[in-house]
């Protein structure tokens, strides 16, 4: 990997801060790694984005493994940086000295304090049991005042929706206060990936989550293939970055139908749900499978797209598009849609800045933050697309940055096809066993999705951090609600449409 | 107001019949046969030990399959001869009932019209595919209701717990009091590879296992996820089972 500065565990806050500039530069990342048998340390990783030149710069920093394994907190200069370290402490044991909030945040109670499972001598698979109530209780933040009352949501909810805990400090009807426990879908991927090879891991890097499974697959593949030094065939890019695309169409389309059951407007859910049902249907069309599992292979692809299978997708992909136009009028000529969507739940430009937000989440309030324009990855540095923002940060803004991304990927895709019908054959090359570290980025649906993944002298993972478009914008949402009234808070949820499994992992 | 009226009137119905075949490229159920120089490579393809060699034969635990077509790559990579080898159909794998241990038919599903079920979603650790092709069973192409299978908001309301997703260590406790919440007689499905099989990613710190680990399971309907139709399959056949218990 290029551009890693080793450095100071005592300079890590001011070159963190050099670095950052001011929020101009991102914070992407920050990762623990056990490097205790080779060095007798544990590492930390923190990753910025330099948006202007297309590269991540790295900052290493390593923590004595016999030492206290403090070090100084980077949350109170950079608020980005506050859920990385709390899940590095829960993992690592690394503690941030100074972090305003240091709750554990991936292992709840039925895990013992004192337990850090990604610590290499700490096995994969066994761990002990608590009592029930004798673990590391995460106590929930609520406020407090005369006629302050809490209301607890989950983590089972009413819906057919992802397990998280929500605990609402209610005013009358305005929430003052969201607290959100989440990681209830924790299934420990990264330390179960640790010893296998990448076509071993595949399956599950495919089913980290199954609305980016593409995301997911194509940022590993990156990792996995820039450590191996092997150039993916021109035709496997173009696949990929087309199946990028439709998964984006699918997703947006499905959350277009999504975000008006948060007001009950039935014509628009139907509509919504029809076309992504289209949607999914290309896919299994296209993938053998409805979520696109199975065609991203480490070395290009494993499925070609056909001749008729690229007029398919152009004749659904129309009707598609029609409905999308649909939708987009609807929304526009319902008064009480607009009425519910305007000024609901925002999130100012600062915040978005200040949080690192990605996707439609830091789009929306107008920090264009776009990983197919801030690297050069797959087809895109040929394709002809604008990033869409919007000013007000609210469900509005949020909607509509969706809609002209639909567009923008309608584009993308016809321009796409257009380049699949050249005279390009090879699908895949072999990647050998290599040993490195590297990462991997993509803009999934829902923003950018890192990969970091490091192999080992046998060509098999030593560490892998997967860091989803979900990560950094949780943070964002008890924000956007605050102030608003609680029948609100539906809506706003499904604005962001926030993956639990792609943060849980 | 009157032009999404006008919407509707033009968009007439959409709701379709239930097929349980995919389209020409769709992973389903495994058919042909696998020569005998090729079962050990398939069986070692397979990164959920699903596909299991008895012999000269082969049999696969659809409960445990993520249907990714390895074993059908293996085969045609091992295999001497090209032709009438291992391929996945374009068939759906059929939700398979604990209590009468057989396979579900699609005659039986049927003749199943006009039950009731009353269904609490739990997710006890699943990666969100099963859980949005579970809401895809509402949209008007599937339309759920017209078979009388409804989503409850609480277990207290419901017949049958739906569990997707391999039971991790930070749900468990969910699981096990929704079970406890759902009034006799009642019901478990574990829907999709991870609820079914359990070892989708293999052993962790984290995970407890399949649904039936934890809670006792009635029905198991395979897929990674399982198609809306698959589901909807399997929702039936609970249907009926409950009316036997009741």
């Amino acid at each position: 990997m290029e551009n890693v500065k080793e450095i100071k565990l005592a300079d890590l806050r001011a070159e963190a801060k050099a670095l950052s500039a001011d929020g101009r530069h991102p914070l992407t990342a920050m990762f623990g790694r056990d490097e205790t048998a080779v060095r007798g340390s544990y590492a930390l990783y923190v990753l910025f984005e330099i948006p202007e030149e297309k590269r991540l710069a790295v900052l290493k920093a390593l923590v004595p493994a016999d030492g206290d394994l403090c070090y100084d907190s980077l949350t109170p200069i950079l608020p980005a940086a506050a859920w990385y370290e709390r899940e590095i402490q829960d993992m690592f044991g690394l503690v941030p000295v100074g972090h305003p909030d240091p709750r554990p945040l991936v292992l709840h109670e039925s895990f013992p304090q004192g337990y850090h499972p990604l610590r290499k001598q700490v096995s994969a698979t066994a761990s002990p049991r608590v009592q029930a109530g004798k673990g590391s209780e995460i106590r929930m933040s609520v406020a407090h005042g005369e006629g302050i009352y809490e209301v607890p949501v989950g983590p089972i909810h009413a819906g057919i929706i992802e397990p998280g805990h929500f605990r609402f400090s209610q005013a009358g009807e305005s929430m003052l206060q969201l607290d959100a426990k989440l990681f209830f879908t924790h299934r420990g991927l990264e330390k179960v990936m640790e010893g296998k090879t990448p076509w071993e891991a595949l399956p599950i890097v495919e089913r980290i989550c199954g609305a980016c499974s593409i995301a997911n697959t194509w940022s590993f593949c990156q990792a996995v293939e820039k450590i191996a030094k092997v150039a993916v065939p021109k035709r496997a890019q173009l696949i990929r970055t087309l199946l990028m695309e439709i998964e984006r169409i699918t997703n947006h389309v499905g959350d277009c139908g999504n975000i008006p059951a948060g007001v009950g407007f039935a014509p628009a859910i139907s509509l919504g749900g029809r076309t992504k049902e289209m949607l999914m249907r290309l896919q299994e069309r296209l993938a053998g499978n409805r979520f696109l599992r199975g065609v991203i292979i480490p070395g290009g692809v494993s499925l070609d797209i056909t001749a008729d299978l690229c007029q398919d997708i152009r004749t659904t992909l129309a009707i598609a598009s029609e409905n999308v136009e649909a939708l987009d009028k609807m929304f526009a000529e319902q008064e009480n849609f607009q009425n519910r969507v305007r000024t609901t739940g925002i999130v100012r430009h600062q915040t978005a800045v200040d949080l690192a937000l990605v996707g439609v989440g830091a789009r929306a309030s107008s920090f264009a933050h776009d990983s197919r324009q801030d690297f050069d990855y797959g087809s895109y540095p040929e394709l002809d697309f604008a990033v869409v923002t919007q000013k007000s940060g609210d469900v509005a803004a949020r909607l509509a940055v969706r809609i002209d991304e639909l567009r923008q990927s309608f584009f993308m895709v016809s321009q796409l096809l257009e380049r699949l019908e050249a005279d390009h054959t090879e699908l895949s090359v072999a990647v050998p066993a290599a040993a490195g570290e590297d990462f991997g980025i993509s803009e999934s649906a829902r923003g950018s999705n890192l990969h970091f993944v490091a192999l080992d002298a046998e060509g098999r993972i030593d560490r892998i951090f997967v860091r989803s478009a979900s990560y950094p914008n949780w943070p964002a949402l008890p924000i956007a609600v605050q102030g608003d009234i609680i029948p609100d808070f539906p809506l706003i949820n499904k604005s962001f449409e926030l993956c639990y499994a792609c943060l849980d992992r | 107001m009157f032009k999404v009226l006008e919407r509707l009137l033009h968009d007439k119905i959409a709701t379709e019949a239930i097929s349980l075949s995919g389209s020409a490229r769709f992973r389903g159920k495994l058919a042909g046969k696998c020569p005998a120089e090729a079962l050990a490579a398939c069986a070692k393809a397979c990164p959920v030990g699903a596909f299991r060699c008895q012999g000269e034969e082969y049999t696969v635990d659809y409960r445990r399959c993520l249907f990714c077509g390895r074993c059908v790559a293996a085969c045609a990579e091992a295999a001497d001869a090209p032709e009438g080898l291992l391929v996945h159909t374009a068939d759906e794998a059929m939700p398979y009932l604990v209590d009468k241990a057989q396979q579900v038919t699609a005659d039986v599903i049927r003749q199943k019209l006009g039950r009731s079920l009353h269904v609490r979603h739990l997710d006890a650790g699943s990666c969100n595919a099963c859980d949005f092709e579970m809401g895809a069973m509402s949209n008007p192409i599937y339309d759920l209701h017209r078979y009388g299978v409804h989503f409850d908001a609480s277990p207290r309301h419901a017949d049958m717990l739906m569990v997707t997703g391999t039971v991790t260590r930070n749900l468990e406790q969910a699981l096990r009091m929704s079970y406890e919440a759902l009034p006799e007689p009642k019901l478990v499905m574990a829907c999709g590879a991870c609820a079914a099989g359990g070892d989708t990613y293999g052993d962790s710190y984290a995970i407890v296992g399949a649904a039936d680990k934890v809670v006792p399971v009635d029905i198991y309907v395979p897929g990674c996820p399982p198609r809306p139709s698959a589901m909807i399959a399997g929702l039936l056949a609970a249907a009926d089972l409950l009316a036997e218990k009741l």
